[in-house]
This record gives C-alpha cells, sequence and structure tokens, in this order.
C-alpha cells in the first residue's frame, strides 16, 4: 500500500475510522527538514506494509487538519489509534523511532 | 554475512560522504551509516550560499543528494540505520546499528552536530509548541505573531532577518553587547523596523502550559528579570558535538569535540574524525567536505601499512 494524502475529505474514513494504527506525516513544500523526513516516513511505511497505515499532510493544502491538531512545527509525525491521536514526534525521526510510536 | 569494509563512515552530512567518495573512488569498500537521511545538518539547511559551484545557491537537501550519488557512482553503500554502538581499539572494528552488526578495517566518525538547548525547564514539552530550533521550519506559523530569537551568531542573525518578514514583532535576545554574527548582517539588523535588539540577557524561563504564552528574561548586568509575552521563541544559540557514542574509548575536549588535528586522525589507529564534531576554528560545508577527503587519504595510508 503506498503512502497516502491525507485531506479533510478522506480524514474520517482513512484515519479515524481505521482498523490499523495510523501515521501521519505533517509537511509542506517550503520546509527542508519534511524533505529529509519524507523518505524515512516512506521506508517505514514499505516496512510495516499491511500494520500501520501512513499517510501526508500537505499543511499549506490542508491547513484545518494541521489547526485541528495543533500543529505548529514541521515535520510532525502523529500516530493514531482507535481514531485518537496518541502519540507525536516533532522534527526530524529516525525510523526506528516510528517503529517505537507504533508498537 | 556482511563483508569486512575497508572504511566505515558514521554519519552521512559533508563529512561523512567526501570521506565515502574519496575512499570508493581510492578502490576501497566504503559502508556509510546515516540514522536520518543524508544531509546531517546540512540537509535542513534551505538554501547555501557559501559551498562553491553554485552560483546561485542551492538547497542543502539537494547536495546532500547529490553527494550520496557522487559517493554510490563509485560502488559506496548508504545504509539507513542508527548506531548504538562502537568497538574501535581492535584491528577489526564492530559498529553495532539497530539493523545489526557491520565491521570495518577503518572507521570515520562524522556525526556531526546538533543544535544546543536551553536547558529550561518545560523546554521539552513546550518544542513544536511555541520552542523552535528551525525559524525557516516553523517561521510560518508565526505570520502577524511576536516571537523572539535567542543567540548572537550567524544562525541566530539569519534567522531574526527571516522572521521579520513575518512576523508582527520580533526580539533578538543576546547575553553579550555586541553580535558575534558575520557583519553582513549588522547593517540589516540595524534597519528592521519591527526588530528589537536585547543586549546582555538571558532568558530564564518559559511560560504556558499547552502552548508557549512568553519567557522571563535576566539582564546580566542590572541582574533585573522581565517578563516577555512571545507566540514563538527561536533558539539559535550554537551546537554540540554529537560525540556521545565514543566518548569512553577516544579523549573528548572540554567542549565534547574529538581532538583531532588537520590529519582527522584520532588517538587509535585507524579512527578519524571528520566535520563538526572535530576541534576546529571553523564548521562549515566546505570545511567538512575537506575532512572527508583528508580522513580517506589517511585511511588509505594506514590501510596500505597494515
Amino acid at each position: 500500500m503506498a503512502v497516502l494524502t491525507i485531506t479533510k475529505d478522506n480524514f474520517q474514513k482513512e484515519v479515524l475510522e481505521s482498523a490499523q494504527p495510523v501515521l501521519l506525516d505533517f509537511w509542506a513544500s517550503w520546509c527542508g527538514p519534511c524533505k529529509m523526513f519524507s523518505p524515512i516516513v516512506d521506508e517505514f511505511a514499505e516496512e510495516r506494509e499491511g500494520e500501520v497505515k501512513v499517510g501526508k499532510v500537505n499543511i499549506d493544502e490542508e491547513p484545518e487538519l494541521a489547526n485541528q491538531f495543533g500543529i505548529m512545527s514541521i515535520p510532525t509525525a502523529l500516530v493514531f489509534k482507535n481514531g485518537q491521536a496518541v502519540e507525536s514526534a516533532v522534527g526530524v525521526q529516525p525510523k526506528e523511532r516510528l517503529w517505537d510510536m507504533t508498537k | 554475512m556482511e563483508p569486512l569494509y575497508d572504511m566505515i563512515v558514521i554519519g552521512g552530512g559533508p563529512g561523512g560522504y567526501s570521506a565515502a567518495l574519496y575512499a570508493a573512488r581510492a578502490g576501497l569498500q566504503v559502508l556509510l551509516l546515516e540514522q536520518l537521511s543524508p544531509g546531517g545538518q546540512m540537509g535542513l539547511t534551505d538554501t547555501i550560499d557559501n559551498y562553491p559551484g553554485f552560483p546561485q545557491g542551492v538547497s542543502g537537501f539537494e547536495l546532500a543528494q547529490k553527494m550520496k550519488e557522487g559517493a554510490e557512482r563509485f560502488h559506496a553503500v548508504t545504509k539507513l540505520t542508527k548506531v548504538v554502538r562502537v568497538r574501535l581499539s581492535q584491528e577489526e572494528k564492530e559498529v553495532v546499528t539497530a539493523q545489526g552488526v557491520y565491521r570495518g578495517k577503518t572507521v570515520v566518525l562524522a556525526c556531526g552536530a546538533r543544535p544546543r538547548t536551553l536547558e529550561l525547564p518545560k523546554e521539552d514539552r513546550l518544542t513544536g509548541r511555541g520552542v523552535s530550533y528551525c525559524a525557516t521550519c516553523d517561521g510560518m506559523f508565526y505570520r502577524r505573531k511576536t516571537v523572539a530569537v535567542v543567540g548572537g551568531g550567524n544562525t541566530a542573525a539569519a534567522d531574526a532577518l527571516y522572521l521579520k518578514n513575518l512576523c508582527e514583532k520580533v526580539y533578538l535576545i543576546h547575553r553579550r553587547d555586541s553580535l558575534r554574527a558575520s557583519r553582513v548582517y549588522w547593517e540589516p539588523l540595524r534597519k528592521a523596523e519591527n526588530l528589537e535588539m536585547i543586549w546582555d540577557s538571558q532568558v530564564t524561563a518559559l511560560f504556558g502550559e499547552e502552548k508557549l504564552s512568553g519567557i522571563a528574561i535576566k539582564n546580566k548586568k542590572t541582574g533585573k528579570e522581565a517578563s516577555l509575552s512571545c507566540d514563538g521563541l527561536f533558539v539559535a544559540i550554537g551546537t554540540l558535538p554529537n560525540t556521545e557514542l565514543v566518548r569512553e574509548q577516544l579523549k573528548l575536549d572540554e567542549a565534547g569535540y574529538i581532538p583531532a588535528d588537520e590529519t582527522t586522525r584520532t588517538e587509535i589507529p585507524g579512527v578519524f574524525a571528520v566535520g563538526d564534531l572535530r576541534r576546529k576554528p571553523l564548521r562549515q560545508v566546505v570545511t567538512a567536505a575537506s575532512d572527508g577527503a583528508v580522513a580517506a587519504h589517511f585511511a588509505e595510508e594506514y590501510l596500505a601499512t597494515r
């Protein structure tokens, strides 16, 4: 499963109603560290295929979602379990940390 | 079974990738280990104007990709994984990562540095909630708001100038009475109407629970404390070397840097220190790259005498 693009329109279905844990990467095109984080998130998505759903939220296109979760720094990784945001990490994270967050 | 590499490079910034490029091009079998993605601090830099060969400047991320490709063209291998332990003293050096153990005849330490934090209570909790270490990443969230920058070097000056275009008001707080930043920044800072300098002062506390609401500042000369309301605090007070990995095996200087000289050789034969973690007068992309080339040269020499 490829990394999903999450928007306010599919957020309910793909994230809140997801049976699997979901990891979201909040990013923007002008953010250097986001570029560094993106391939790590992609690799993580590949490794956890079928176990963890991974999505990216472009905060310029989805300001409502960024606002709703109080994102004030990017990249931010946010983990959802059973429709609840349970853990977040600000800044570029090593892949191992993403594993820990979704255990 | 993993081979016995000629060289294992720890860290994928400009120092690491230059060492990898030079060594791989000389025919050595090179493994580079990076815990995040290539670039290190350079990868986080929006535009680099002072690396020669890019008259229009270049994004740090892009430059990192090019350095990686350059090393891979000569068959250096990159693995993205975190190094948890090293054993350097023996002839066959061991590097333990989250994904397995690698062995090398030489090791190049290129782990770089990270931003220094204020070490104030609540700083961790408020990071990403008002406290930031990257103005170009997070500045947009503070459009038309009031922010403070703390620091007096080039990063602090550049951050303040970047933020003055976005924010209602910018304070630049520095513990001395003049900036350490390069002169090119002085005039633009002085001219910025919405920028106010707060000299001789330190940030002593952070206010706010869910979100930063302000800071306490202490004037070092008068001893007076004052509070300042602000929505954002950008911390740019220098860096700390990432040398925790080797502090039990190598002597470090009082600031935590590895005291290797211009040959990049450390006190352990076959172990080299390049880039920001080495004790040196100027830490730049170009000086890190230079260290990498030198390390590869002396690594080759070391291997030839085995």
